[in-house]
């Protein structure tokens, strides 16, 4: 009797624990998803402004530096990483891809197509070399990332004001603006289109390939990883480049969005990515985290920001309430795992 | 010693400084077989089995694989060559699924040029793959979507035993695979590893459980203070035999 019973539980206890626990991450990307919901309703209900063109125009633009960021933030994370240099390498990638074309192409004409081409080439390319030394110092010299990327903050915000003496560099064609501020169907601006490419390409790939699988494999337990014989150290310097070169993308829309580059321009992201990647459940102990999570809580960051203007509140308070919503995001999560008896 | 032996090792000498954890140690492993080794603490259990796994080199003496003096420069080397090891801490990834663990290292890419080149995982092929080499096996897992860290005790030495040994050829070296588990889940890891034996694997279970060596092990080398104090097989394969040879209260060469 005792027997057939135990057995009858092995059998079947797993199989539903199985599924919820499986169910874990699309149950909380359910709940943070309602948050959003819930602050968009909110607004609307608050400010008749809150759904209109010119809000969607002004939220969207502002989350897709952020979104950006946060996305190559996620494969970080989600390696058992940090990256705090981000915002710090946008300011610079930015302020030396408008170095190149004003140095370079002096008397470029308005609608030059070859400087900006580039100059979003230098842009982009100053965020990579930065995420390869990030990746490098983490992988190699075995340096951990929270020490390496908070060198790299430095260092980057220091480049970017050496280029021009602390000052943003505007001396670029005119087509960047244009580029920048045209938008398709006067709803979808070209910077979002760009990072909504960006942003599917990189959900898939953290979540249906080899690669994504070892960046969360290396953050769940490196130690796996290496006795499967995988180069662990490789996807690393991969990592950080991602998270680099995204940097450098983000630069090159906000310079495209300014029409100019400006070695500040990054220093709000930073926090913002890496609360939009928290807050879109992944752990900062490495192993969990979706891109799908991180759009979700760069648009909870991104909706609070415009809508609290809106509804007249001091857009200082966006701060307070992202921070609010960050830590208890993060209660939330570990009150759930420690209902399923995990950590 | 037999001249077919699968994994053989011939007067294998370890030092680390002044201290000598192997002095001269020579046994052998063959296919389709349980070889139990067992000794006390500092015995030399741990070294022997960190230079057959590629993880330290002996000081003097041979490895030999299928009869070739070999050396394993590195895990890698060893898994490669066919020898695979479970450690006690079993090296899964614990928020990760059972196919990601199964796989891990060895992944299944999707089948055309495109996919190959950025890495596509086939889920589905994979998903199955493991299910259907879990239930050779009988490996009690019902779904192999369930993080491995949610996994009992058991289904978890279960899993990294299971893929061990689907993805070797030759060797399997188990170092206390029932150490940490109840008595039911024992019993279904020492079934899971005579039917890996049954396989064709030959398999080294390091262990402390004098009751397993007896119940899965078809040999039993005792080592005592980096020599072979005996190997036991047969009538003479009894506890009291084993715990003479490891405390010295027995002495004597191979018998």
């Amino acid at each position: 009797m005792a027997v057939t019973r135990t057995q009858q539980e092995t059998e079947s206890g797993p199989a539903v624990r199985g599924l919820l626990v499986r169910g874990h991450g699309l149950v909380r990307d359910l709940w943070i998803g309602g948050v959003l919901v819930a602050l968009i309703i909110g607004f609307s209900i608050g400010s008749p402004y809150f759904l209109t063109r010119a809000n969607w125009l002004n939220t969207s633009s502002t989350a897709t530096e952020v979104l950006l960021l946060a996305v190559g933030e996620t494969f970080v994370i989600c390696s058992a990483g940090i990256d705090l240099s981000v915002g710090a390498v946008l300011g610079f990638a930015g302020t030396a891809g408008a170095w190149v074309m004003a140095t370079a192409f002096p008397g470029a004409s308005g609608a030059a197509v070859g400087p900006i081409i580039v100059g979003f080439a230098a842009a982009i390319a100053a965020g990579g070399a930065f995420g390869l030394v990030n990746g490098f110092l983490v992988a190699w010299a075995g340096i951990p990332p929270f020490v390496v990327t908070l060198g790299t903050l430095g260092i980057a915000t220091g480049f970017g004001y050496l280029l021009n003496n602390g000052q943003e560099i505007s001396a670029i064609p005119a087509s960047v603006a244009t580029f920048g501020n045209t938008n398709l169907g006067g709803w979808l601006p070209v910077p979002v289109l760009i990072t909504a490419v960006i942003t599917i390409w990189c959900g898939l790939l953290l979540a249906k390939t080899r690669f994504g699988a070892y960046a969360l494999s290396i953050g769940d337990s490196r130690e796996a990883v290496i006795r499967a014989g995988i180069n662990y150290r490789r996807y690393l310097l991969a990592i950080y480049t991602l998270s680099g070169l995204l940097a450098g993308v983000a630069a090159v829309l906000v310079m495209a969005r300014l029409g100019a580059g400006s070695p500040d321009s990054g220093a709000t992201d930073n926090l913002n990515a890496i609360a939009a990647v928290v807050i879109g459940g992944a752990s900062l102990f490495g192993g969990r985290g979706t891109i799908v999570g991180s759009v979700i809580g760069t648009g909870i960051i991104a909706v609070m920001l415009t809508g609290l203007v809106l509804v007249n509140v001091p857009p200082f308070w966006q701060e307070v309430a992202v921070g609010a919503i960050l830590i208890a995001a993060v209660y939330i999560d570990q009150l759930r795992h420690r209902k399923a008896g995990t950590k | 010693m037999s001249v077919s032996a699968r994994l053989a090792v011939r007067d294998l000498a370890k030092h680390y400084g002044g201290v000598q954890a192997l002095r001269g140690v020579t046994l052998h492993v063959d296919a389709g077989e349980v070889l139990g080794l067992v000794g006390d603490n500092g015995a030399g259990k741990s070294t022997l089995l960190k230079i057959l796994s590629g993880a330290a080199f002996p000081s003097s003496g041979q490895v030999l694989l299928d009869g070739q003096p070999t050396h394993f420069g590195s895990p890698a080397v060893a898994r490669d060559a066919g020898v695979a090891t479970v450690y006690q801490d079993l090296a899964l990834a614990g928020q990760r699924d059972v196919v990601a663990n199964f796989f891990l290292g060895r992944e299944k890419l999707a089948g055309n040029w495109f996919a190959r080149r950025i890495g596509w995982l086939d889920g589905k092929a994979m998903a199955a793959h493991t299910v259907s080499e879990l239930a050779r096996l009988r490996t009690r897992i019902p779904d192999v979507h369930q993080a491995s860290r949610d996994l009992s005790g058991g289904q978890r030495q279960a899993l990294a035993i299971a893929r061990a040994a689907a993805w070797t050829s030759k060797v399997l070296l188990l170092d206390e695979p029932t150490s940490a588990l109840g008595v039911e889940q024992q019993q279904q890891v020492l079934d899971l590893i005579r039917r890996v034996r049954d396989k064709g694997i030959a398999v080294l279970l390091v262990s402390h459980q004098m009751p397993d060596v007896l119940r899965v092990c078809d040999r039993a080398v005792v080592l005592r203070l980096g020599l072979v104090a005996a190997t036991l097989t047969g009538n003479d394969l009894t506890s009291e035999n084993l715990i003479g040879y490891i405390t010295g209260a027995m002495a004597g060469g191979d018998r």
